[in-house]
């Protein structure tokens, strides 16, 4: 890998545009409306092709301004098509930017016979050029970096003055509006937030980057936290880290298969899709890892409980221990559950191991019986109010027994003997 | 203080000739009502009858057809800090990235104005509301963590916060725990005790007479309403929920038409 300053440079201007977008972006994410980024940032198209043709110039101030109008035009017409139209907001969004950004096209085309607007450029745009475009005044920041950095600035200044009124209008619009904090005022300030943002980056890094800045960091730091300010430091962190990885994977993997780099504004978009599924994978919130590790506790927790409740019924029938085969295959389990739980049970001096045979302990068999009293009991209760199948009775305690609180036992009250005549064990 | 014409002063909630259409489907029709002061009044009537819509109509949150509603004698927006609303408990996302406090705090948002932080001494009235509704261990909870009760508790919480005249409540008892509804009536009683009116929509009808005292029976039309006692009679339930009042449905179905 070979890194020169340009490579510097297009990391920061990655890094400044994703975390411009982060912000508009997590408030969109936490109103449901992600995809009125997406939106937004295809209706940019349009816009700068009206600034163009009206004023016969590529003034990025008449292009932010073209965009910004045309932006709001689309939040308000996706608005009154969803009132009026009796479309969903999908579907609403849909036939607004589809339209608007066909209708920048042909614009567009318009303006090609003039002067040199290229819509791949727009779409794809030319993140590894940004360098060679510097400001007038030589200093060696290219106008990518300013441009995007302005950006940031205005709207990290933006969610720290109307901080609490973007929380009350996402969170209960109905509430915001009876305290006078106008939920449509946010939200046209929002859209315009979302709108200068997309222009600001579609030139640099193209809106295709623009609209997966817009969605995926931001969705990615609501898998991680849940706190409102955590949404911002997290997205506005996960994007800069997805510029980073875009790029050094740009410049890198291909390499290993024999390819020259790719495109960067691409490999920025793909890492914030792999960020997000790391994520998804190891959030400690709701996270596969977290669900997987709760099913396989909660699976030993029960084996633990079996263990103790065979062991218990055995002594009830004069007998004492059991090899861990044997335990495995009255539970039903496999050896290898059967024999974590055994160490655990044993570590806790719950069980007792001489030789190969394990047997209750003192502590191990009044815990036992507060089991087995539940797994009685239950079947007593269920015996009462929904007869049933004797067999079945046995089926439904057993799950029964494992989720019953003190308090519950309290309840199912102090019968002595079960359905199938065994003795309940006494309360201790 | 200018006062509209056919407008008590006196009352908290003055509504005059109030229509309500939801797209050209009249809810609400030609409601009249001063509601009392100091008073718990509670809104009863079948699915539809334009209760939540009543609440809603008050608070400016719905656009009104026609008529009028004055708070002490002048318009809403002029008087918002008077007024808390707890909304119905769905009509919020509760999986939002808030703790309780955090949507409790949000009750003190007008006092502290736009565009300014949140101050200790907000935390601090947050955290008190949190205590009197018993739920001042889970201030740092999750919301999405919390049970439907605790959640609606929240929500009595933040309204508390608010430290308002008039409370105007929807559906507050609808499906909560026990401790929950204890804990409602209980902040009800300390409300009336402190001279505040508050209405509550309210779907149980059996306890109508133990928690209010005034009953409003609505049907898009207001049927009747006074202090429970006169007003809660067999004969005027059953006009409210029995009758269907099967012309006016047809009315406004025929409008919606047109």
């Amino acid at each position: 890998m070979t890194w020169s300053i340009i490579d510097t440079w297009i990391v920061i201007i990655g890094g400044l545009c994703a975390a411009g977008c982060a912000i508009p972006g997590a408030i969109l994410v936490l109103r449901k409306m992600s995809l009125m980024g997406d939106a937004i940032s295809h209706t940019v198209l349009p816009g700068i092709a009206i600034a163009f043709l009206i004023t016969g110039s590529r003034d990025p101030m008449a292009m932010l301004i073209g965009s910004v109008v045309v932006g709001l035009v689309t939040a308000f017409l996706v608005q009154a098509i969803q009132t009026f139209g009796k479309v969903e907001a999908g579907a609403s969004m849909g036939i607004v930017f589809t339209v608007l950004f066909a209708f920048g096209l042909v614009l567009m085309r318009q303006a090609v016979d003039h002067v040199d607007i290229d819509p791949d450029c727009v779409l794809y745009g030319s993140i590894e050029l940004a360098w060679f475009d510097q400001d007038p005044e030589g200093l060696g920041i290219p106008r990518g970096a300013i441009v995007n950095g302005v950006m940031l600035l205005a709207n990290l200044l933006l969610l720290l003055l109307f901080y609490k009124e973007f929380k009350i209008t996402s969170f209960d619009p109905a509430l915001a509006k009876a305290q006078g904090f106008q939920p449509s005022f946010m939200h046209y300030m929002l859209m315009t937030m979302t709108a200068a943002t997309a222009v600001a980056a579609f030139e640099t890094v193209g809106s295709i980057l623009v609209v997966a800045m817009f969605i995926v960091p931001p969705a990615t730091a609501y898998l991680l936290t849940n706190r409102f300010s955590m949404m911002f430091i997290l997205a506005i962190f996960l994007s800069v880290l997805a510029a980073i990885i875009g790029h050094i994977s740009a410049i890198t993997i291909p390499t290993w298969f024999g390819f020259s780099g790719t495109s960067t504004a691409g490999a920025m978009a793909v890492a914030t899709g792999a960020l997000f599924l790391v994520a998804w994978v190891v959030s400690p919130l709701d996270g596969m890892l977290v669900r997987m590790w709760h099913l396989f506790s909660t699976r030993l927790h029960v084996v633990r409980e079996d263990i103790l409740g065979v062991l218990w019924r055995l002594e009830e029938r004069g007998q004492k221990e059991l090899l861990l085969v044997q335990l495995s295959e009255a539970i039903g389990t496999t050896p290898f559950l059967v024999k974590i739980s055994l160490q655990l049970l044993q570590k806790r001096n719950v069980v007792s191991k001489t030789k190969l045979f394990w047997s209750l302990t003192d502590c191990g068999r009044k815990q036992a019986a507060a089991i087995v009293r539940s797994h009685r009991l239950w079947e007593v209760y269920l015996d009462k109010h929904f007869p049933q199948d004797v067999h079945q009775l046995h089926q439904s305690a057993e799950r029964l027994e494992h989720i019953t609180t003190p308090e519950m036992q309290v309840k199912l009250g102090n019968a002595k003997e079960d359905p199938h005549g065994s003795q309940v064990p006494a309360d201790e | 203080m200018k006062v509209e014409a056919g407008h008590s002063t006196t009352s908290p909630v003055s509504i005059h000739d109030l229509t309500v259409a939801y797209q050209r489907k009249p809810v609400l029709w030609d409601v009249d009502l001063d509601i009392p002061e100091g008073k718990l009044i509670a809104i009863v009537g079948p699915n539809g009858a334009g209760k939540s819509t009543l609440i809603k109509a008050v608070l400016d949150l719905v656009p009104k057809a026609s008529g009028k509603v004055m708070i002490y004698g002048r318009p809403f927006a002029k008087q918002r800090k008077l007024v808390a609303y707890v909304p119905q408990r769905e009509s919020v996302d509760w999986d939002f990235p808030i703790d309780a406090l955090g949507v409790v705090l949000m009750g003190r948002y007008n006092k502290i104005g736009w565009c300014k932080p949140v101050r200790k001494q907000d935390s601090k009235a947050a955290m008190e509301s949190l205590e009197r509704v018993g739920m001042a261990d889970f201030a740092r909870r999750q919301i999405s963590q919390l049970s439907g009760g605790q959640q609606q508790r929240v929500f009595l919480a933040r309204a508390l916060t608010q430290d308002a005249t008039i409370y105007l409540m929807d559906e507050p008892f609808a499906s909560v725990d026990a401790t929950t509804e204890r804990a409602i009536v209980k902040v009800l009683g300390d409300l009336r005790s402190l001279g505040k009116t508050v209405v509550v929509v309210h779907h149980d009808l059996q306890t109508v007479r133990e928690y209010f005292d005034h009953v409003i029976l609505l049907n898009m039309r207001v049927v009747a309403h006074g202090p429970v006692d006169e007003v809660f009679t067999d004969e005027n339930l059953k006009k409210t929920y029995g009758g269907r009042l099967t012309l006016l449905s047809e009315a406004a179905d025929r409008l919606a038409r047109h």
